[in-house]
């Protein structure tokens, strides 16, 4: 049953000019698997995730999604699909409230028409209820709720990417990409993280796909890793795999000694 | 609670203009602002909602007050319902600008929509059938303070509920972050060409309002400078607040006719006070706050908030 397939790539290249940023790269992800892409800085890891999102169009290749290519859909159109995704430079609603962040990422699931809006009846009122309930939750599960009508510019790093991830979550994802979610926080925060990312994994029984310099983060709580170099794939496989692997250490770990 | 609010106030300016306590110079100047207050808070919608700056206004209300004073004058429309055709088409026009200029960014957006407020304000220049140049003369007198109050109401009561609905967050999200809005399912073109369509039509209807207080309307009331007013109105009081476009339609409105007879020194005064602005407060009196978050509303309103949980 967990062996379905949700996400896979096939020779997708991307490139930039003459720069090419993903070349050919292969790549398939099963349902509720939790997976790592790791690689050194400008390997094309956040353009495998433009690529999946529909922020870039793929120059070669095929990128299917539950079975059905989503090449040349509009990234609102992917996320209405269920792929939903992090942001490696933080990219919230930074003057909105924390809480109104995570209700705008209802939008796509929300019915009521311009007319009961404005009116104010009908769908209007129950879904709006029913909204703000469901972001109340999201928010105290990533231990925000206290923080819910602050500004979102607001909150301490660490919290910024917990939001990140929350407002994700609200668009009620089977896959969720996650940039590099534990940049800038600390030992304690990373590690509170991959519990975190773990126990949301199993109760909403997602699909994750992570891009991660942390080592001790991706070894300890990814299934299978990719490692990207120059826009390849250089390696692939368990974390005790690639942590044996001669060329991944010689192009990737052994390069951060 | 808003709508009562709003008929307490029209009772007491009513009652004062009727007790001739405010007189006719005033009394044309209150309704003007009434009419400003829609301009403001419908451009409001695009420039400081969703955040897509665009200086056509007076385009739009152009095309309400021609398309409403032909309704009225040459077929013997009733005033209303000429309005409201006035502010469909002004709407339509602006859908159809919209899904095109869209498209732009920032400076170019602005100067696409400069252009094209010009553009329909001479195409109606060169229409015989409405006066060209001269104008166009013998609109009957419909507009009352009444009218205008009402249809300011109605704005300000589609505006806010739309702003406060997923339709008017996914507006604002745009504003925020045109990515991120994206990557939460938001059709950021559909939601910037609705934007941009209902202060269209608005504006339509607040042209109409404006041109049936007068016996001629010439293409000449329509020009860009009229949408920098507008502008004005919307930054001095705040992008992203209703009661911020209220307060600076007031303003703009009151200065502009305490200044009337010196209009050189009035665009010194704008300038000047603009200048000021961006050095204190860039984001306008009110900035993204209401009137109703403020101080001992606040409180009000929060615990009416949890009162519903
Ligand atoms: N829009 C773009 N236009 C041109 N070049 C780009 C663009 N986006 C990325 N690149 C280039 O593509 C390469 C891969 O970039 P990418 O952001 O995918 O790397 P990354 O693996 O995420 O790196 P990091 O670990 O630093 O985040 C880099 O050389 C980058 O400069
Ligand atoms: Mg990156």
């Amino acid at each position: 049953m967990k062996k379905q397939e949700l996400l896979r790539a096939e020779n997708v290249s991307e490139v930039f000019g003459g720069l090419k940023a993903v070349s050919d790269f292969n790549f398939y992800i099963n349902e509720g698997e939790l997976v790592g892409l790791i690689g050194p800085n400008g390997a094309g890891k956040t353009t495998a995730f433009n690529l999946f999102t529909g922020v870039y169009k793929p120059t070669s290749g095929t990128i299917s999604f539950a079975g059905k290519s989503i090449v040349g859909l509009k990234p609102h159109e992917i996320t209405q699909q269920g792929i939903a995704r992090t942001f490696q430079n933080i990219r919230l609603f930074s003057e909105l409230s924390v809480l109104d962040n995570v209700k705008i990422a209802h939008h796509s699931r929300i019915k009521y028409g311009l007319g009961e809006a404005v009116l104010r009846v009908g769908r209007y009122l129950t879904e709006e209820t029913a909204v703000e309930e469901e972001s109340l939750r999201l928010l105290s599960i990533f231990k925000l709720e206290s923080h819910a009508y602050e500004l979102a510019r607001e909150l301490p790093y660490g919290a910024q990417r917990r939001l990140e991830i929350a407002r994700a979550l609200a668009t009620q994802p089977k896959l969720l990409l996650l940039d590099e979610p534990a940049a800038g926080m600390n030992p304690q925060e990373t590690k509170e993280l991959m519990d975190m990312i773990r126990w949301v994994r199993d109760e909403f029984k997602l699909t994750v796909l992570l891009i991660e310099h942390d080592m001790s983060l991706v070894m300890g709580i990814c299934e299978r890793i990719y490692v990207l170099e120059y826009g390849m794939v250089i390696a692939s496989g368990t974390p005790q795999e690639i942590q044996t692997n001669p060329d991944v250490i010689k192009a990737y770990l052994g390069g951060e000694e | 609670m808003f709508l009562a609010l709003g008929l307490i106030v029209f009772a007491l300016l009513q009652g004062l203009m009727a007790a001739k306590i405010i007189g006719s110079f005033w009394q044309l100047n209150i309704t003007i602002i009434g009419i400003n207050i829609i301009l403001a808070a419908s451009l409001n919608l695009i420039n400081g909602y969703t955040g897509q700056f665009s200086l056509g206004h007076a385009g739009f209300m152009a095309v309400g007050a021609y398309v409403s004073v032909v309704l009225t004058t040459n077929f013997q429309v009733p005033f209303v319902p000429a309005l409201l055709v006035g502010g469909v088409m002004a709407g339509l026009l602006g859908f159809l600008i919209g899904l095109p200029t869209l498209r732009l960014k920032g400076d170019y957006l602005a100067i696409a929509t400069l252009g094209l407020g010009e553009i329909i304000r001479i195409v109606i220049m060169n229409i015989p059938y409405v006066g060209g140049a001269a104008g166009f003369k013998g609109i009957p007198h419909h507009t009352t303070f009444a009218w205008v109050f009402g249809f300011m109401l109605l704005t300000l009561f589609f505006i806010k509920n739309f702003v406060n609905s997923t339709h008017g967050r996914a507006c604002i999200a745009i504003r925020e972050n045109e990515i991120a809005a994206e990557a939460m399912g938001i059709n950021t073109t559909k939601y910037k060409v609705m934007a941009f369509t209902i202060g269209a039509g608005f504006a339509g209807i607040a042209g109409g309002l404006f041109a049936h207080m007068f016996y001629i309307i010439s293409p000449a009331s329509f020009t860009f400078m009229q949408s920098f007013n507008y502008l004005i109105m919307v930054v001095l009081g705040g992008l992203g607040s209703l009661t911020g476009a209220i307060a600076g339609a007031f303003f703009v409105t009151f200065i502009s006719a305490a200044l009337a007879s010196v209009p050189e020194f009035r665009m010194i005064i704008f300038a000047l006070l603009l200048i000021l602005l961006m050095f204190y407060r860039p984001q306008g009196l009110f900035g993204y706050v209401e009137i109703t978050h403020l101080g001992p509303w606040r409180e009000f309103f929060l615990r009416k908030e949890r009162a519903k949980r």
